[in-house]
């Protein structure tokens, strides 16, 4: 222990309460002391054991787009999470991989490279066509460098559509090569899913070492303040265009296993939704952290699997309901009232309902087994309330901003038939729109994280001071 | 004999419509500890911005060990031997204290991105040598700044100690010319009487030169070997302590204010 006088002792007073507490859950604690070499082992090995455990093929595919959706967030933290640079038009550099690579390895254009230099020929077309987009960006800040890059991921699916020539418009590149590296030809998915696991553990330890680098620790330092890194001997113009390029070439390699896994690629491949899909997994993950974006690509792309299936998406509403409420309505005390609360709302509802109209409560629930049995006995559900359920659901968002605006008092008394409503809404309406309802649960899975844990599942904590 | 360190030549600034620096001549020789005053707004950051690149002069020109370093990029200037600490605070905050030194070595290395994915010998070596760089500059201020606190964000150290490693973090620039605004704003009378002894270490064991924005008068009587006054942007006194503490014009420009040091924004 250091030996402070008491000037100081007083000066670091704050430092010693606020201290690195950092991070709270244990769980992430035990993470941090993993050394790195042995996280990407155990990345590796993880990879390499999971196919063992399932012989569909189905399942497979899912591990591959996730394992794609994974490299893609990695490629992008390099430029978000690390340069702080918010590129929108990221997604066009998946897409220019994707093409560049079914174009050089296809009927199309008659080329048939073989699969390294293909790939190669990505790579660097991608982090030129980056330190492209870069160049005219590298002055812009924030919100301008937001919406330039926004408006080039557009251009560039308009453009794929329209160059029918060269892309083959709408219907996109069909019957594109399949990997072959020295002499073995990936067909399977169980193939691909081990180059794709192979990428991304490769991807996983050259963004390591590389954020551990003199260049890493350089993109911090120009995230962190521009003007002082410059000041500090960091050329931040060429910093920002090498992380560019370095982002886009990685998206290049992601686009290029895409393209022969899909054995084709097609525009609407490369919309914006899907770009807020790459988007969800840094920022859940924790921007700026490698297993972060890693972990957040799991977890979003294996909630959206999840989300498929009425049941399953059922069990995840209600579950992401109770998580929500657990995680925020403190005391104890006052969680159990509103728990009980609802629990006695409804059932006071469903049975005066069934006593004074009994079509009221005719409607069945969606889940199956207990969940829909109990769901039954609480939720007054008549049949086939598609009307009933669109009112409902704009008296729900109205209810949800005047709850935000309302005192806390309030906000307890309305907390409860705000969440019988939403059930309503949830069993009435929206269970039977999958694609809407993928989206809105994404969309609540990410407003729980950024409330509970705003520097998302694995990102280190970040302060400003004033 | 030689050029000296640092040269304005007839250096004038305006914004708009406020000449914000006029015709200003100045030099700092090498091994020189000078210091910068004057009242709020006088120029004295301004001064910084000029050297530093962030600024280029409307009119004459600024001089670095005799070449012209005006119109050139912030960081090429400071690879010549430049290296500043800023009046408001610019640590990295959500960096490591370490690594908020490492940082700025970036300029005196030379490891690509491919060398340091194949981690060759040469990089190898080099990161050693910022790392070791980075602990013996932290360690100039005593235990402050290394132990545990190595691997504690920046963010987490209080105030003075982020001062000290903004200090540290430029040393770890390697410049032949240190600029301080105000060190010793915002810190405690103990705090400030270290900053005195502190400046003349850098300078005596550091080997910079250094040339520094001072409010604190005891501090500057302290620390300096030559002391240059700006008013309105233009140099109204210059020489020893007491010869500028005792001028007319620097007396009038402080007139009303006082020369007790004053709070800095
Ligand atoms: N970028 C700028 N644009 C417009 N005016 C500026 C700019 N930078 C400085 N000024 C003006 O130039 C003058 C000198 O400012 P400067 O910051 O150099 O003062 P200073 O001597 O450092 O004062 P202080 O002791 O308060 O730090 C002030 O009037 C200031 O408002
Ligand atoms: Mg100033």
């Amino acid at each position: 222990m250091a030996r402070i006088g008491v000037d100081e002792w007083v000066a670091e007073s704050d430092q010693r309460t606020e201290g690195y507490r950092g991070r709270a859950s244990p769980l992430v604690a035990a993470w941090d002391r993993v050394p790195p070499a042995a996280r990407i082992l155990l990345l590796a090995v993880g990879l390499a054991v999971f196919p063992l455990t399932t012989g569909s093929d189905f399942v497979l595919r899912v591990g591959i787009n996730t394992l794609l959706l994974a490299i893609l967030a990695l490629g992008l933290n390099v430029v978000v999470g690390w340069a702080g640079l918010l590129d929108l038009g990221y997604i066009a550099f998946y897409g220019f991989g994707a093409y560049t690579y079914a174009l050089l390895s296809s009927e199309q254009l008659g080329i048939h490279l073989p699969t390294p230099l293909a790939v190669l020929i990505v790579l660097v077309a991608c982090a030129l066509l980056g330190l492209l987009l870069g160049l005219p960006s590298r002055r812009l800040l924030g919100d301008y460098l937001a919406i330039v890059t926004l408006f080039f991921g557009q251009i560039f699916v308009e453009l794929v559509v329209n160059l029918d020539a060269v892309t083959g418009g709408p219907s996109g590149i069909a019957g594109v090569d399949p990997f072959v590296l020295l002499g073995f030809e990936f067909l399977t998915p169980r193939d691909y899913y081990y180059l794709t696991a192979g990428a991304a553990v490769i991807v996983t330890l050259v963004l390591y070492l590389i954020g551990e680098s003199r260049t890493g620790r350089a993109w911090r330092a120009v995230r962190e303040d521009p003007l002082a890194a410059e000041m500090m001997t960091m050329p931040v113009n060429l910093l920002k265009l090498k992380a560019f390029a370095l982002g886009s070439a990685i998206a290049g390699l992601a686009g290029s296993i895409f393209a022969a896994v899909q054995i084709g690629v097609f525009p609407r491949n490369f919309e914006t939704p899907f770009l807020i899909l790459i988007y969800a997994a840094v920022i859940l993950g924790g921007a700026g952290s490698l297993a972060g974006a890693i972990l957040g690509a799991v977890v979003v792309s294996v909630s959206l699997e999840l989300l498929r299936d009425a049941d399953q998406a059922t069990v995840l509403f209600y579950g992401l309901l109770l998580a929500g409420l657990l995680a925020r309505v403190r005391p104890w005390r006052k969680l159990a009232a509103v728990l009980g609360g609802t629990i006695a709302l409804g059932l006071a509802l469903h049975a005066i309902a069934a006593a004074v109209w009994p079509e009221a409560v005719a409607g069945t629930p969606q889940a199956t087994g207990a969940l829909g049995d109990a769901l039954d006995a609480w939720l007054v559900l008549p049949e086939g309330a598609t009307t009933a359920g669109n009112i409902g659901f704009v008296v729900l968002v109205a209810a949800i901003i005047l709850f935000t605006q309302v005192r806390e008092r309030t906000r307890t008394l309305l907390l409860v038939p705000v969440i019988y409503l939403a059930a309503f809404v949830w069993e009435a309406r929206l269970v039977q729109e999958p694609s809407v309802t993928r989206q809105l649960l994404l969309g609540a899975l990410l407003v729980v994280v950024m409330i509970s844990r705003p520097r998302g599942l694995l990102g280190s904590e970040r302060k400003e001071i004033v | 004999m030689s050029a000296p360190l640092l040269e304005f030549d007839g250096v004038g600034l305006s914004f708009g419509g406020l000449r914000a620096i006029q015709d200003l001549d100045l030099r700092v020789d090498e091994g020189e500890i000078v210091s910068l005053i004057g009242p709020n707004g006088a120029g004295k950051t301004t001064v910084f911005n000029l050297i530093t690149g962030l600024y280029v002069p409307g009119a004459g020109d600024i001089r670095l060990g005799g070449e012209s370093i005006a119109g050139l990029a912030p960081h090429t200037i400071a690879r010549r031997g430049v290296a500043r600490t800023f009046q408001t605070l610019r640590v990295f905050l959500n960096m490591s204290v370490e690594e908020n030194v490492m940082a700025a070595t970036y300029g005196n290395t030379s490891s690509s991105m491919l060398q340091s994915v194949l981690r060759t010998p040469a990089m190898r070596r080099e990161e050693r040598g910022v790392r070791e760089l980075a602990r013996e500059t932290l360690g100039f201020f005593g235990d402050r700044l290394v132990g545990y606190r190595l691997a504690q964000p920046a963010f987490s150290l209080s105030y003075a100690n982020r001062r000290r490693l903004e200090i540290a973090r430029a040393m770890a620039s390697q410049p032949r010319l240190l600029l301080l605004d105000e060190p010793a704003a915002g810190m405690n009378p103990k705090e400030t009487g270290e900053i005195t002894k502190l400046t003349a270490r850098l300078r005596d064991d550091g080997g910079y030169t250094i040339l520094v924005i001072e409010h604190d008068m005891h501090v500057v009587e302290g620390i300096s070997d030559r002391v240059v006054a700006l008013d309105h942007g233009e140099k109204v006194a210059e020489g020893s302590f007491e010869h500028v503490a005792t001028h007319p014009a620097v007396v009038e420009a402080y007139l009303g204010k006082g020369t007790a040091r004053q709070e800095s924004r």
